[in-house]
């Protein structure tokens, strides 16, 4: 292990892994450091969960290498196993069981005597707020409970990494915000945090890096900061008191902003993207250092000299908000096209890349 | 109403940042759980699913019974003029196909198991590779055991009297229990071969009922044509029921015996080796 590596907590080169013809993942090069939170973003069918269960020891690359800790995950899975704990994207924790009996289960799976599991998983069920459920199968848990537990389990031991595929996908928002909240406490521990997600939002949060995959392939990697202003400042929404209106305002708008995205069927609703390609985007052809500096606060600056200059044009808004970049906006700044769906993943293929 | 109470519980119970900082560092980190103990705790989780879903013993109780009485009285008359006197012959036979009939469903559990989270849980921790499959078996040798209890009891009351006494119907059992745990890793592997449970059902009848029909459990090979008795004679299920008649009746056949055993450790060392390939690749 060179020096460069020292602090890294999962360094990946090159790895690749082939489903049929589908090439899940396709030369990935990831550096993660240890001690905090990374983020993998990325679409459904974008090889996310592929890369996490190589990590994870459950699939063996077709090519390339990954260590984890310095642990080859292939020749040194095993140790790789010691050090890690994984939360898949579907629960990891036996529904025919109860609550405890999982945790016990894992306890006593981790070495610990039967007195002892039974101690660590009351602890650990207080402090997921799931003392009153212990008893009861987890399949008849709720979703937010039932992640909850799977989390429980993950850090019995705590571990030095954990990885949580899409933790909080098909989660309410409060159960979205408690996941958030354990996260936070296992990062301020110290565990490396491997979190995969849809939405950057969450990346945004919780992750310091943030590697924005498509096809299998890193396409962007950052703090969440540089990606947003490479992306943009994010999204105006705005709302015409006066649909009759809608021409006029639009004409204002792409002045000020560039483009205007239309609204499906809405027509009081509008909605621009601030920043990468608006006024610099289109003036100075995209160029990287112009849209570096298009940072949130200049979004913030042009959001509201666009609804300055509709009051000037006489232009009634009901409504106004300046949104966070969605994933489909970060995709479509950095791929120039929209967030490709599953089913579109195979002809992709066809194309050489 | 499912949804009330489970809503009140979240509420009153969020987890705060601080209480799960407060549990993250466990009091104690024990070394990682030899073969042994890892394949004894998941025997109990196998434990655990019979506790919570009790319909599975349903296979290793009320199966053997309609089996034992069924062929018991369909052939019983005509084969031997009795079902009485048929019984002494069918008995160990029955056992036989019984038991080896539901160690399929080893295959079947692994199958719908494996699809689940939870075998990614199990497959990234540091233990013994084998202890989720043998500990699975653990709880199938309990099945295979209960099978055959039901059996020799119904056959006592029915008025099986073996020949070799309880020592010679435990060795019998003993054998026939050794023999399932060794074919359980045929239905292992096909368990994580194939895509789902209905195949995993299918290929297993495909090859149980020839197994299980063309061999010496219900009448004697010695009327049958040639090429059929060779065909009988070379189908270990064959030699596995005169082994276990041989001592049930007390009249233990030592070359049997050895043959079963022989198979016993071949089926485990080759289907075990294959088995555990496969649930390394996956």
């Amino acid at each position: 292990m060179d020096e460069a590596s020292q602090g890294l907590a999962i360094e990946t080169s090159g790895l690749v892994k082939t489903f049929g013809n589908t090439r899940a993942v396709d030369g990935l090069d990831l550096r993660i450091p240890k001690g905090a939170v990374y983020g993998i973003l990325g679409p459904n069918g974008a090889g996310k969960t592929t890369a996490v269960r190589m990590l994870a020891t459950l699939l063996r690359p077709d090519a390339g290498q990954a260590t984890v800790l310095g642990y080859d995950i292939v020749r040194e899975a095993q140790q790789v196993r010691g050090k890690l704990s994984l939360t898949g994207q579907y629960a990891s924790v036996d529904e025919t069981l109860t609550g405890m009996e999982n945790l016990v289960l894992l306890g006593r799976l981790l070495g610990h005597r039967r007195a002892e599991a039974r101690k660590r998983a009351d602890q650990l069920l207080a402090a997921f707020g799931l003392t009153e459920a212990a008893g009861r199968q987890v399949k008849k848990y709720s979703g937010g409970m039932r992640r909850r537990l799977d989390i429980a389990a993950s850090i019995l031991n705590t571990p030095e990494v954990l990885f949580l595929d899409e933790p909080t996908t098909g989660l309410d928002p409060r159960s979205r915000s408690q996941v958030w909240e354990i996260v936070r406490a296992v990062v301020a521990y110290g565990t490396t945090v491997l979190l995969t997600t849809q939405y950057l939002d969450e990346a945004d949060r919780l992750a310091a890096r943030i590697a924005v995959i498509d096809h299998g392939r890193v396409i962007a990697e950052g703090t969440p900061g540089e990606l947003k202003s490479a992306v943009g400042g994010g999204t105006v929404h705005l709302r015409l008191r006066d649909p009759g209106q809608r021409a006029q305002a639009e004409t204002v708008v792409s002045r000020v902003l560039g483009d205007v995205i239309e609204d499906d069927g809405d027509k009081a609703a509008l909605r621009a993207r601030v920043g990468a390609d608006a006024d610099v985007g289109a003036d100075a052809g995209c160029d990287p250092a112009a849209v570096e500096e298009a940072g949130s606060q200049a979004a913030a600056e042009r959001a509201a000299h666009t609804l300055s200059e509709l009051a000037r044009a006489g232009i009634a808004v009901d409504a106004f908000s300046l949104g966070q970049p969605s994933l489909d906006e970060v995709f479509l700044a950095l791929t120039d096209r929209p967030v490709t769906r599953a089913t579109d993943a195979r002809s992709h293929q066809e194309v050489p890349a | 109403m499912t949804t009330t109470v489970s809503t009140s519980s979240d509420v009153l119970a969020a987890p705060s940042r601080e209480a799960i900082g407060a549990v993250l560092d466990p009091t104690s980190r024990p070394p990682a759980p030899g073969a042994l103990a890892a394949s004894v705790a998941f025997g109990w989780r196998a434990l655990l699913r019979f506790k919570h879903m009790p319909e599975q013993l349903f296979d290793v109780t009320a199966f053997p019974l309609v089996m034992t009485l069924m062929f018991t009285y369909l052939f019983g008359g005509a084969l031997a003029g009795s079902p009485r006197e048929y019984l002494q012959f069918l008995l160990p036979g029955i056992l036989v196909t019984s038991v080896v009939m539901i160690t399929m469903y080893t295959g079947v559990g692994l199958n719908a198991d494996i699809g689940k989270g939870i075998f990614d849980r199990f497959r990234t921790l540091p233990i013994w590779r084998p202890a989720a499959l043998v500990g699975a078996l653990y709880g199938d040798i309990l099945r295979y055991l209960m099978a055959s209890l039901v059996i020799v009891a119904a056959g006592l009351a029915l008025g099986y009297r073996p020949g070799g006494g309880v020592a010679g119907v435990v060795a019998g059992i003993g054998l026939l229990v050794l023999f399932a745990f060794a074919f359980s890793w045929v239905w292992n592997l096909l368990g994580l071969v194939m895509r789902d449970e209905k195949g995993v059902t299918n290929v297993s009848m495909l090859l149980l009922f020839p197994l299980t029909f063309v061999s010496n459990v219900y009448v004697n090979p010695d009327t049958m044509p040639g090429w059929l008795q060779a065909v009988i004679n070379v189908n270990p299920i064959t030699h596995l029921v005169a082994a276990v008649r041989s001592v049930m009746s007390g009249e233990s056949n030592p070359g049997e015996i050895w043959r079963v055993l022989i198979a016993s450790a071949v089926l485990t060392i080759v289907f075990g080796s294959l088995t555990m390939r496969r649930y390394d690749r996956r």
